[in-house]
């Protein structure tokens, strides 16, 4: 690698004096500087500039107030919007979260076959979010599917054509695709707790039950939080997956925000109102990741807001 | 336990433990285990395993038994012919937008960031540093179905619709926030002797970053690449929004497509599933355990 780098401009520079080095020090973070500058903070900003102006996505673009406003805070679909997501958020919450913990603890342990076990849980993480949504849409199918197939009654509905069984199936296979993700994260939080701990509870007598809600549980509070954070503002940008899954439907049934957004803009042709759901999404995003940080007190993990 | 009893049956003195003893143990060892995560752990091996089986075993199956075979059992005389089926559909080309991408974004945006973060590290903490630094954490907030539009229009207007690279810029910006952080934080644990030793023999402050940091980063390095180019390979929106012509397609969008295509092919379907996965799945067996910490890569404990 050496042999590629330039000398860089500011050679006569480099004397210990810490002014001559922090100079091309900070000619190092540009690049990356300029990139994100363009790409990351002019976009955030410019998605509130957009909000009040009036652009097809091809022509000229209008400014026109609060128009775009107007038209998405009085259009019903945004409530419904904001409801699904909320259903989805709060629903696959309930289930990823339990059964991340309870798997995640399972793979804390140091036996061979739970670490074999781990090897194919981790499988899931690896799928895109395409390839899974279409492997489920086949699965699922009344007609060509694995119920179908095996002739099972219960299994043979269908499954995407109905507004409650599509929510459902949205959460399951969400679930399917994140409960990997954050049992590696429990994983983590688990191994960290002192074994002291757990022989201490084992000399007072306490049973396994009673060690995993005196001492794990407790122990793993900011893993939680963390996991469920990130679980959270996640689900707010839930977008392929239901886009190919669903499409929002059967009618709006699983249309969340994003798909909102998406339809709004690059169907529709409204990137207005589609700018202004965007800072909808980024707004929830942040005031819901503050909320959850401040019921656990402070933590350095605050801003790890990553789309997941 | 087993090996207690077997020592403790020839020698027969004083010392060797009672069968009650053994049996306490036993009960005592079926009392800690984990019942409740054990029972997690093996159903959620069926709810994980099933699907995948089931696409594998389907997409060796042809079309025309498919549906009138057991969908559970694996097909009596596999056939590659679902998987001919997708290459003819440009799955190569396909492939290697794909490939393009992924190495076009993890490489600069692995480098700029190491850069960034030695920086940020070194740099003694100047004003502009601190700032930039503080502008790339909030970064980490920012998720980029919130920003399209906004990004969408740039591209346009940089004359990039429709071109690979039109995926590959924003796809660098927005790996660069978390590959910053979890860089610096190694570079930080790079003992400062280290760099004191390489200034005192008169290497300059490139030098050291190349020389010095970049070697010993090199685990971060590969857990970061592994990251984002997880999240570059799988990714769908940028693609969906900024490309249209089928030679600019990806992976993703390719299957997606593909099934819209034949959607009553299920077997080709899986077929093409079962394709854009392989790779992965490779790099998986590989490198299990880089793959899994720069999934977790920069989230607290």
């Amino acid at each position: 690698m050496s042999t590629v780098a330039p000398p860089v401009a500011t050679r006569k520079q480099q004397s210990p004096a810490g002014g001559g080095r922090s100079f091309s020090l900070n000619w190092l973070v540009l690049p990356a500087l300029v990139l994100f500058i363009g790409f990351g903070i002019i976009p955030l900003i410019g998605v509130f500039v957009l909000s009040f102006t009036q652009w097809d996505g091809i022509g000229e673009i209008h400014p026109a107030g609060l128009d775009s406003w107007m038209t998405v805070l009085s259009d019903p679909g945004l409530p419904h919007a904001l409801y699904v997501t909320f259903v989805v958020m709060i629903a696959s919450w309930l289930v990823q979260t339990p059964l991340s913990i309870l798997i995640g603890v399972f793979i804390a342990g140091h036996q061979r076959y739970r670490a074999v076990l781990a090897v194919i849980y981790f499988v899931p993480l690896l799928l895109s979010s395409a390839a899974l949504a279409i492997t489920f849409k086949a699965l699922l199918d009344p007609n060509f599917g694995l119920g179908a197939g095996l002739g099972i009654p219960i299994l043979v509905q269908d499954w995407l054509g109905d507004s409650t069984l599509a929510m459902g199936v949205v959460i399951f296979v969400v679930s399917w695709q994140y409960i990997p993700f954050h049992s590696l994260i429990y994983q983590g939080g688990v191994r960290q707790i002192p074994a002291s701990m757990y022989e201490a509870a084992q000399i007072d007598g306490a049973g396994r039950m009673r060690q995993f809600f005196s001492i794990t549980l407790p122990q793993l509070k900011y893993t939680i939080i963390t996991s469920s954070t990130l679980m959270v503002v996640g689900s707010l940008t839930f977008f392929d997956i239901i886009f190919v899954l669903t499409a929002g439907g059967p009618g709006d049934a699983t249309r969340v925000l994003a798909l909102d957004m998406y339809k709004r803009g690059f169907q529709a042709n409204l990137m207005g109102p589609a700018s202004a759901i965007a800072v909808i999404l980024v707004v929830l995003g942040l005031v819901i990741a503050q909320l959850l940080q401040r019921l656990g007190g402070s933590d350095a993990t605050a801003s790890q807001l990553e789309g997941a | 336990m087993t090996q207690q009893t077997r020592t403790a049956a020839p020698t027969a003195s004083p010392y060797r433990p009672a069968p009650e003893d053994a049996r306490r143990l036993m009960i005592n060892r079926l009392k800690r285990m984990n019942w409740a995560g054990g029972a997690a752990g093996w159903v959620w091996l069926v709810i994980v395993v099933l699907p995948i089986y089931w696409i594998v075993i389907t997409s060796f199956k042809p079309q025309s038994t498919y549906f009138s075979t057991n969908p559970l059992l694996p097909p009596t005389s596999p056939t590659l012919i679902n998987y001919e089926l997708v290459i003819r559909n440009n799955f190569i080309q396909y492939f290697l937008n794909s490939v393009i991408i992924t190495v076009g974004t993890i490489v600069p945006a692995v480098l700029l960031s190491f850069m960034a973060a030695f920086a940020i590290v070194r740099g003694g903490g100047t004003r502009f540093l601190k700032f930039s630094n503080s502008l790339l954490l909030l970064g980490l907030a920012i998720p980029l179905q919130a920003v399209i539009i906004p990004v969408y229009l740039i591209i346009i207007r940089l004359r990039l619709y429709d071109s690979l690279l039109a995926l590959i810029l924003p796809s660098i910006a927005f790996a660069i926030p978390l590959s910053v952080l979890v860089l610096s934080n190694f570079i930080r644990d790079v003992p400062k002797e280290l760099f004191e030793s390489m200034r005192v023999d008169g290497c300059t402050e490139w030098g050291t970053m190349w020389r010095l940091a970049f070697p010993l980063t090199r685990p971060a390095l590969v857990t970061v690449s592994i990251y984002n180019g997880l999240n570059v390979w799988n990714g769908f929106l940028l693609p969906l929004i900024l490309t249209q012509s089928p030679d600019k397609r990806v992976l993703p969008l390719a299957l997606w497509t593909f099934q819209g295509q034949y959607s009553i092919n299920v077997p080709a379907v899986l077929a093409s599933v079962v394709l854009t996965t392989v790779p992965i799945l490779v790099l998986y067996a590989i490198g299990r355990r880089q793959l899994l910490s720069g999934l977790t890569a920069g989230f607290g404990k």
